[in-house]
């Protein structure tokens, strides 16, 4: 007997404040008018997506000393508009990036457990943290750790709120207006917490949420990364999106579960993509080189070169070939607020790959960082996406995918009405929710109990 | 500063109503506290009747009625969400209304909550607001873990230990505040150019750090999220003494205080101007309500065996910082005239429970000072700000 087909995960990723989104095409709208997030978060609802996603982060990106001003600059609060999406979706999940560098374990836990009860079950959290002093010096807190602390605290971050969480059970509001009895407990929402991170103690506030606790996600890809989403995710926000990329890290991950007691299916995988659709696959693929155009102009192919030079580039022509200087390998100074800086970890290496691929294929600035900052993931015919998001499914390399678009609100429309329904006719996408939280959604079984929590019986 | 035509009212909602025993009402919706539909239900009710805004009261712990710890009470509403989200949750839901969550300014981060209001305020269309407030409680400070507070009795106060804290949370408060306005005009109206020609999304010169150095925090700037529609929106605080009062003139919009009578109030108004005066802002600048727990019925015996009943299930009789009222919606017009004229702009109205007396307010009390000519006919200005005839400011980082 085959094996049964899986069911794909779809979700829509609001387009971020880098060079992915298209602000100068005609087609663009508002990164901050309500008015577009209601309509980006209706149409992936209209598609039976599984959530709606959203980035982060705490300061504005910087380069050469300046505020980076090549890319679409500003967002909301994600927890504010996470809320106000609830009133203008019924099922879509809500999933937020939230920072533990910059907060509290009560206030996160506070702000979670609120969105969770006002969208009916559809919370989720991307985990994740932060490196830089940069951030920091937004914060009353500061912020700087070193690397090996930022896990170690993000862990225990996460570990307290589950805490918090658990520290209602679900049962305690009685509200019986005849005997006049609230709560069955005077202790509910009692927790103690003490480690070198946190020290904290007392009453958690809100009671157990629609899905007990958000669903959880991490974008870690590092071996230590690895191991904490084994250990506590429900979903991982990959980068690897090709088959044997995606087959390598789907293989690692997943394997790593059983060791924490858990099963393959309690932890999907779900890398970001991107797509550009057209009548054929030829039309297709020439507007997506048409997108690549918009995305990578001279100046931001600059600005790219610069990240990985550490170096002020600017006096270069973006049609010219690439410098004959070799990055800087000193302190990173040049580019702030950017996680794709830390990438680079042998700029020298780096720097002597592109020279040579920009020369065996004379390519020039601009036409090299085109071909070396990533490409569409998925560029053909409406028929040519689904069959390749399908195959790239059953064949283990991720259990869905969390789409990019790359126009602001409308972006995933054409990916809705087209791709969508040849999935459902593959029998591999829903054709209605059939739950009402995004755990039913994900499939995935109610949360386990924090392992530190221990109630004492009253 | 001309006399306002009309008055203003808001309403204060907290749980079931400000009534320890408001659960237990026939019409009470207690298994509902925590559902995004209680709270859109009460806001529509509070539009309908036209009202300017409503807050939403907030705390960083379980409640409790003890003064300054919790209190293990299971007889009374115990569980609260957020009030910033809840707020935003009924924005998308209403399309007057003011919304003023409150932040406690204590233990948060004022870079979040200006992003967060700002975002309130994209999200309403120019309806928010921010109520903030200290806190002094050890138990809500060992949720935090990163300061502590000594068990200190709010009715000693006056002694050195309290005057010291209390001066150094009002001032911790007047810079949070401070940081909060600074970053709402970190972005100038216009930064966003998207100017295909030359590539650029934004121009930078428009954007600013704000550069805040102080006791308890420094923050750079410039805020991730564009100016706020309405420029600055509302801030706000509740104060019964003259330390809050110097908050509520030197920082504020709005601000809530408790007189339990027409000379308090005045006494109070008279204090905020003074103050108001001497932090170098306009006459008037401040819009100042006054606080009332009202228990509102068809006749005034009606009124009077509901709050008994009430204080019956309690064990107690209700006891508020503010003034508690009980009778008719035209018994309460007759005060709130005979208050306003001593320079109030207006009553912010805790209902005693819910929707009871907001139900009250809105059908009764609300059509009786229309009757009068003191209470709009309708929703005139989009904004909460000139709801309450303020233009929307210039940005303080425009040079001209």
């Amino acid at each position: 007997m085959s094996k049964p087909l899986k069911q794909i995960h779809l979700a829509a990723h609001f387009p971020g404040v880098n060079n992915t989104t298209v602000w100068s095409d005609p087609a663009a709208g508002s990164h901050i008018e309500f008015d577009s997030f209601t309509r980006f978060a209706q149409i992936a609802e209209r598609g039976k997506f599984d959530f709606l996603f959203l980035a982060e982060g705490l300061r504005l990106r910087e380069q050469n000393g300046l505020i980076y001003d090549l890319d679409v600059v500003g967002r909301p609060d994600t927890f504010t508009i996470l809320a106000a999406l609830a009133a203008v979706t019924d099922r879509l999940g809500l999933t937020g990036t939230i920072n533990s560098t910059f907060n509290e374990p009560y206030e996160v836990a506070r702000q979670f457990a609120t969105l969770d009860h006002l969208s009916g079950g559809r919370a989720a959290w991307n985990v994740v943290t932060s490196w830089d002093a940069f951030t920091g010096e937004n914060f009353r807190r500061g912020g700087f750790l070193a690397e090996d602390d930022r896990y170690s605290r993000a862990q225990t971050f996460l570990q307290t709120t589950w805490e918090l969480f658990d520290s209602w059970l679900g049962d305690e509001i009685v509200a019986d207006k005849e005997s006049g009895v609230f709560l069955s407990r005077a202790d509910a929402g009692h927790f103690e917490h003490r480690d070198r991170h946190f020290d904290i103690s007392g009453q958690f506030s809100v009671p157990r949420s629609p899905q007990g606790r958000p669903v959880i996600f991490q974008a870690g890809d590092s071996d230590a990364g690895r191991e904490f989403a084994a250990a506590t995710a429900d979903a991982i926000f990959s980068r690897h999106s090709t088959l044997d990329a995606g087959q390598a890290f789907y293989t690692d991950v997943k394997g790593r579960l059983a060791r924490f007691g858990r099963r393959p299916e309690d932890l999907l995988i779900l890398p970001a993509a991107t797509f550009v659709l057209g009548d054929s696959d030829a039309e297709a693929k020439e507007l997506a080189h048409q997108v690549r155009l918009q995305q990578v102009s001279g100046q931001t192919a600059i600005r790219f070169l610069e990240q990985l030079w550490n170096r002020d580039l600017s006096s270069y022509d973006p049609d010219g070939p690439l410098p004959e200087v070799d990055p800087d390998t000193g302190e990173h100074t040049i580019a702030k607020g950017r996680a794709s800086v830390r990438m680079h970890r042998d700029p020298i290496a780096t720097a002597r790959e592109w020279r040579e691929k920009a020369a065996a294929k004379k390519l020039s600035i601009r036409e090299l960082i085109i071909e070396v900052t990533g490409r569409q993931s998925f560029v053909g015919s409406p028929g040519t996406v689904a069959g390749a998001i399908n195959d790239l499914v059953q064949s283990d390399a991720s259990d869905g995918f969390i789409l990019v678009p790359h126009i602001t609100p409308g972006g995933l429309e054409p990916f809705v009405d087209r791709v969508v329904p040849l999935l459902q006719e593959r029998g591999v996408f829903r054709n209605e929710y059939s739950g009402t939280t995004l755990r039913d959604h994900l499939g995935l079984g109610p949360p386990r109990q924090a392992t530190a929590r221990q109630r004492v019986a009253s | 500063m001309p006399e306002p035509r009309h008055l203003h009212v808001g309403v204060a909602l907290d749980g079931a109503g400000w009534h320890p025993a408001a659960w237990r009402e026939p019409d009470a919706r207690p298994n509902n506290l925590l559902s995004a539909g209680y709270w859109v239900d009460l806001a529509r009710r509070a539009e309908a009747g036209l009202l300017d805004f409503l807050t939403i009261e907030d705390a960083m712990r379980l409640q409790s009625d003890h003064p300054y710890h919790p209190d293990q009470r299971t007889d009374r509403v115990r569980g609260q969400l957020d009030s910033v989200l809840i707020a935003s949750r009924i924005a998308p839901a209403t399309g007057n209304i003011g919304l003023i969550p409150t932040v406690v300014l204590t233990h948060t981060e004022p870079f979040h909550t200006s992003k967060a209001i700002t975002t309130l305020d994209y999200v309403s269309k120019g309806r928010a607001g921010l109520r903030v407030r200290v806190s002094a409680r050890p138990e809500e400070a060992r949720h935090f873990g990163r300061r502590e507070f000594a068990e200190v009795d709010p009715r000693r106060r006056d002694q050195p230990d309290g005057v010291a804290l209390v001066s150094d949370l009002f001032d911790e408060a007047e810079d949070y505040v401070e940081v909060v306005r600074r970053l709402w005009d970190s972005w100038e109206d216009d930064a966003e150019i998207r100017d295909v020609a030359t590539g650029r999304f934004i121009d930078r010169e428009k954007l600013h750090y704000i550069d805040f150095s102080g006791r308890w925090f420094s923050v750079r700037g410039p805020s991730i999220t564009p100016r706020p529609p309405q420029g600055q929106p509302l801030v706000a605080a509740l104060g019964h003494a003259s330390r809050p009062y110097q908050l509520v003139a030197r920082s504020t919009d709005l601000g809530f205080i408790t007189p339990t009578d027409q000379v308090s109030a005045a006494a109070i108004v008279e204090e905020i101007r003074r103050e108001e005066s001497l932090a170098g802002r306009p006459h008037g600048a401040v819009r100042v309500f006054a606080d009332i727990v009202v228990f509102l019925g068809d006749t005034p015996q009606k009124a009077g065996d509901r709050k008994a009943r009430l204080d019956q299930w309690a064990g107690v009789k209700y006891r508020s910082d503010a003034f508690v009222f009980t009778g008719t919606a035209t018994q309460l017009a007759d005060l709130i005239e005979d208050w306003a004229i001593v320079g109030l702009s207006g009553f912010r109205l805790r209902p005693g429970t819910l929707p009871q007396d907001l139900i009250q307010i809105t059908g009764q009390l609300t059509p009786e000072l229309q009757k009068r000519g003191i209470f709009r006919q309708d929703y005139e200005e989009p904004t909460l700000r000139g709801r309450f005839g303020l233009d929307r400011p210039a940005n303080r980082y425009v040079t001209a």
